[in-house]
């Protein structure tokens, strides 16, 4: 006999919701601490340096989130790390963020004026001090939008952590589906909580690329 | 740490190659019917009325906010309570569609938005038809203008459609997760299969970069 799709059920599903929040919390704190290393080398004038970045960025943006998500979930029982399947998968997030933030970054870092640094060059400061006091404080004004826009990708797509079995959103849904035969009007709820979180981050992101631009 | 052994992954070439071709298909297939899509909803946003603005909006927000393997599931598990079963694969396609259309159409949104009013002007003391100016004034040189961009989304398009195999279709990722109930090699595969996305990845980057060429070689004039 099935349930009947209830209150209880939604809140199970906000539960879940909480999980799929702090998962794309730690992902983007864990992925803004090395895509700021990615941002950096990938503006290194050692090229070797700066492909490395390169080469990173290339190759976890050409794979889908779901196998890098495998990879993780499998990988740290074959190098012998025993750790919860949460964990793994927080890391794979926040390497799968940081190849994304650490573009968005290159890209604010290199849209500083050039006269910026050569302002600097001039004052006497050197390459270390201009980049700190100089490049980056402008760069962060021109990096807040498409954080802000990441942030949403990012809480969309922990939703792939249900395949693996991470209860978030997602997979409280599937839970409650299975359990209550409806599956129309559990993925639509889910839907909307989405929703309700990621739109006003999307509008949010959007007023600031405005009043960037103005 | 365990060691990697790949010969019952590479023994198995022949399924990969077959999960390979619909991944291919489904993408290929999916971004044709996202560029529609897409034509078609940025010309509605951009009409000047309020009320036939408002549900091509609604759709773009609304997919935009939401996951795509919830859209997936709303389609494949959700259509049947009004009676539509899909086979796996067309829903996949359906999805992917829906999916890459909403994104693709902010691009082109873009694209349009890019085409100053003298050139429309232009077209009409031509004495062009309105449908020659949106064909050639507006539409082929919006797409031009974004063709980089648009190029992006379908790589994403391409990526996300590792997604469909939560509803069974026998795409790579599909077949990755076959191969892996046989041989529970199950890192093996998942490399083996990261790399082929990655290779497929830059298979379409480069065919766009051709693409690009051959559809608006008006761009490359006087490089």
């Amino acid at each position: 006999m099935f349930q009947q799709f209830s209150l209880t059920h939604v809140q199970f599903m906000l539960t879940g919701l909480g999980w799929t929040i702090g998962l794309a919390m730690i992902a983007l704190i864990g992925g803004s601490i090395a895509g700021s290393a990615i941002a950096l080398m990938r503006v290194s004038v050692n090229p070797v340096i700066s492909r490395l970045a390169q080469f990173y960025i290339f190759v976890v943006q050409g794979t889908p989130l779901l196998v890098t998500l495998f990879i993780a979930y499998f990988g740290a029982t074959y190098l012998g790390i025993s750790v919860q399947p949460i964990v793994a998968i927080a890391v794979a997030f926040s390497f799968y963020a940081a190849a994304f933030l650490g573009d968005i970054w290159r890209g604010a870092i290199q849209s500083v004026p050039k006269g910026q640094r050569e302002g600097a060059h001039a004052l006497g400061l050197g390459r270390a001090d201009t980049l700190i006091h100089i490049i980056v404080p402008q760069a962060v004004r021109i990096a807040i939008p498409p954080t802000v826009g990441f942030f949403v990708q990012l809480i969309k797509n922990t939703s792939l952590a249900s395949v693996v079995g991470i209860v978030e959103l997602t997979r409280t849904a599937q839970i409650v589906s299975n359990a209550t035969f409806k599956p129309l009007e559990v993925y639509m709820t889910a839907a909307a909580f989405y929703f309700l979180v990621c739109f006003p981050l999307t509008l949010v992101s959007r007023g600031l690329e405005k009043r960037l631009k103005s | 740490m365990g060691y990697l052994d790949f010969t019952g992954v590479l023994s198995r070439s022949d399924l990969l190659l077959k999960g390979m071709l619909l991944t291919a298909q489904i993408s290929v297939v999916s971004m044709v019917f996202a560029l529609m899509i897409a034509v078609l909803v940025a010309s509605i946003c951009l009409s000047s009325s309020r009320l036939v603005r408002l549900p091509a909006l609604a759709y773009v927000e609304a997919i935009r906010n939401t996951p795509f393997i919830v859209q997936v599931f709303l389609i494949y598990f959700g259509l049947p309570s009004f009676g539509i079963r899909l086979d796996p694969i067309i829903a996949a396609i359906l999805a992917m569609s829906i999916y890459g259309g909403a994104y693709c159409s902010e691009v082109i949104r873009a694209g349009i938005q890019s085409i100053t009013k003298g050139q429309i002007e232009a077209g009409r003391a031509l004495g062009m038809s309105p449908l020659t100016i949106f064909r050639y004034v507006i539409l082929k040189p919006a797409l031009a203008a974004v063709f980089p961009s648009l190029a992006a989304q379908f790589i994403l398009l391409l990526l996300s459609s590792s997604v469909v195999s939560a509803i069974s279709v026998p795409e790579l990722t599909g077949i990755g997760n076959d191969i892996q109930g046989i041989t529970l090699r199950n890192m093996e595969i998942y490399l083996v299969i990261a790399a082929v996305y990655v290779i497929l990845v830059a298979l379409l980057k480069g065919s766009m970069t051709v693409l690009e060429r051959v559809l608006f070689p008006f761009k490359f004039l006087g490089r």
